[in-house]
């Protein structure tokens, strides 16, 4: 255990974590659905309302000003965190769904009938529907990573069904469903040595551990707010220069123009031209906040503190009779996917919850890697750097008793 | 029994119970008492869904009379399933058109119904009507 990890100190500055569920303690062990968020975020937004709320880049006042630094400033900060080249590299978005359709849309146009897209079989619903979308314009042809029986991307398979027709690579980086960080920077390379560009969704893995975007030399990569302790509705894009340019935005409006006229309209330069309208304008400065305030406890202690709490976690829930856990491979994040003979996971989630514990349950948005099991769904527990040891021993004996109670 | 009583009768049973512990305990034990459901009455057709536990629905009239068959794999909704047809099963359209349900809020077990929840539940009571809706036009 990492001494130097002062968790009761950290759970203060969380205020949800006084709150009672069914009269018990909350135990949240939903973090990979959403992150709780620290009061200097919560603080943060209220400020901005308070003190400069005011439209950004349009406005010669003050208060726009001020508002325009601060939204700017949160970019410098995602660029600065995951070593971007450029802040017009950033594109500010609604989170990671919206990002991949800017990508996706993007693409549409430029991609025709004799190319190939590959997705990974580790996929969130939101990772597969945009391609599917985007195909349908242009014919291009999907195809898909298959896994192997521990739920690992089978690399070989991909090796096989990457080709010179293939154009974009897109997986994530880590898997929502199972916690199973993929290979991405074989991935990578190996894609970008048969000259296809590769978009990762960093939604499982930006929270966890450092991420630097020049070093895997990623073409796009995408992360939201809402996991990494920020406020929901916000994420960002990172696209390469180059790459971003050639893009057509997916939408128009407002802000994203550098010329108009009935006949034509010229599209502002980066990251403008995919920032239509008014942005959530305190998200982003929040979301600013809240990697300042991950870089304040640092993203290495956490990351050793939720490995910790995964081994721990892990070996308790063996001792459970008749527990079984899907993607239980060495490279993973701290999440625990699971299910317990004979008892449906609702029932499990349903009777935690009546603990006080907050669990994810069902398929996960991935219904592909529920058929690959040949299960329903499962429970899933996702840890993060609030949660406690303590906590782990009372979802251990809570999950004993749910079995005695439904078996 | 009217539809309203019935649902008066199981609101007073669950009165009884100190805590959540007996009332699931309960449930889990009405589940038991559910009619079997036919694996191929389990069909496609009568798949009410939700993304998290598959609920069944099949229904037929007999003299007058909806007769309800359901079934579904997690065993606290299975239980609220079968109080459900306590209540609704053999019964003439007209009266559950007529009906409200309300118990499973007064029981305290208002969750199971959430959409978040999207555990089929609160689609099964729709259905429960359209059949009603559907048997009283034939």
């Amino acid at each position: 255990m990492n001494l130097s990890f002062d968790v009761d100190s950290i759970r203060q500055d969380f205020p949800i974590l006084s709150k009672k569920i069914h009269n018990k303690p909350l135990v949240y062990f939903d973090n990979a659905a959403t992150s709780q968020t620290p009061v200097c975020v919560i603080d943060c937004i209220k400020d901005y309302y308070e003190k400069y709320n005011s439209n950004i880049h349009r406005g010669v006042h003050s208060l726009s000003d001020e508002a325009t630094n601060a939204y700017e400033n949160a970019r410098n900060k995602i660029k600065d965190h995951f070593n971007i080249n450029e802040s017009k590299e950033v594109i500010f978005t609604s989170g990671t769904t919206h990002s991949i359709n800017i990508v996706s849309n993007g693409f549409s146009k430029i991609l025709k009938r004799e190319d190939e897209i590959i997705v990974s079989g580790l996929e969130h619903h939101s990772n597969i529907v945009p391609w599917q979308m985007m195909i349908k314009n242009n014919e291009a042809k999907l195809r898909v990573i298959p896994l192997k029986d521990n739920g690992e991307l089978d690399m070989d398979e991909f090796k096989n069904i990457l080709s010179n027709k293939t154009k974009i690579v897109f997986l994530n980086h880590v898997s929502n469903a199972l916690g199973i960080i993929n290979p991405i920077e074989e991935i990578i390379d190996i894609s970008h040595k048969n000259g296809a560009i590769v978009l990762i969704d960093g939604a499982q893995s930006a929270a966890h551990f450092k991420i630097d975007l020049q070093k895997l030399d990623v073409d796009f990569f995408t992360a939201s707010a809402h996991k990494l302790c920020g406020p929901t509705g916000v994420g960002f894009l990172y696209g390469k220069e180059e790459l971003l340019s050639r893009l057509d935005p997916l939408m128009g409006g407002g802000e994203m123009i550098s010329d108009v006229t009935f006949s034509k309209t010229t599209y502002a330069d980066l990251p403008s031209k995919f920032e239509a309208g008014t942005p959530n304008i305190s998200g982003v400065i929040a979301f600013g906040k809240a990697i300042d305030y991950l870089n304040e406890i640092g993203l290495d202690n956490i990351e050793q503190y939720e490995k910790s709490l995964l081994e721990y976690a892990n070996s308790k829930l063996k001792e459970i009779d008749g527990l079984k856990i899907y993607g239980d491979t060495k490279n993973k994040t701290s999440l625990i996917s699971f299910n317990i003979d004979g008892i449906h996971s609702y029932d499990i989630g349903s009777i935690l919850d009546k603990f006080g514990i907050a669990v994810r349950t069902g398929q996960h948005c991935a219904q592909p890697i529920m058929d690959h099991f040949g299960i329903d769904g499962t429970v899933r527990a996702s840890f993060s750097f609030i949660n406690t040891i303590e906590e782990i021993d009372h979802f251990y004996e809570s999950l004993i008793k749910v079995k005695s109670m439904l078996s | 029994m009217t539809i309203e009583n019935a649902q008066k009768d199981i609101i007073d049973n669950f009165l009884f119970f100190d805590d959540w512990t007996q009332k699931y305990e309960y449930i889990i034990e009405l589940s038991k008492d559910l009619e079997s459901m036919n694996k191929e009455l389990k069909s496609e057709d009568n798949l009410i869904k939700g993304c998290q536990s598959k609920v069944w629905l099949h229904a037929e009239l007999v003299d007058g009379k909806i007769n309800f068959l359901a079934d579904s794999e997690a065993i606290i909704t299975k239980g609220i399933i079968s109080i459900l047809l306590n209540i609704f099963n053999n019964r003439t359209p007209n009266e559950i058109l007529s009906s409200n349900m309300d118990f499973i809020e007064k029981i305290g077990l208002k969750e199971h119904l959430s959409p978040n929840r999207a555990n089929g539940l609160s689609s099964m009571y729709k259905q429960i009507k359209f059949y009603a809706i559907a048997f009283s036009k034939t």
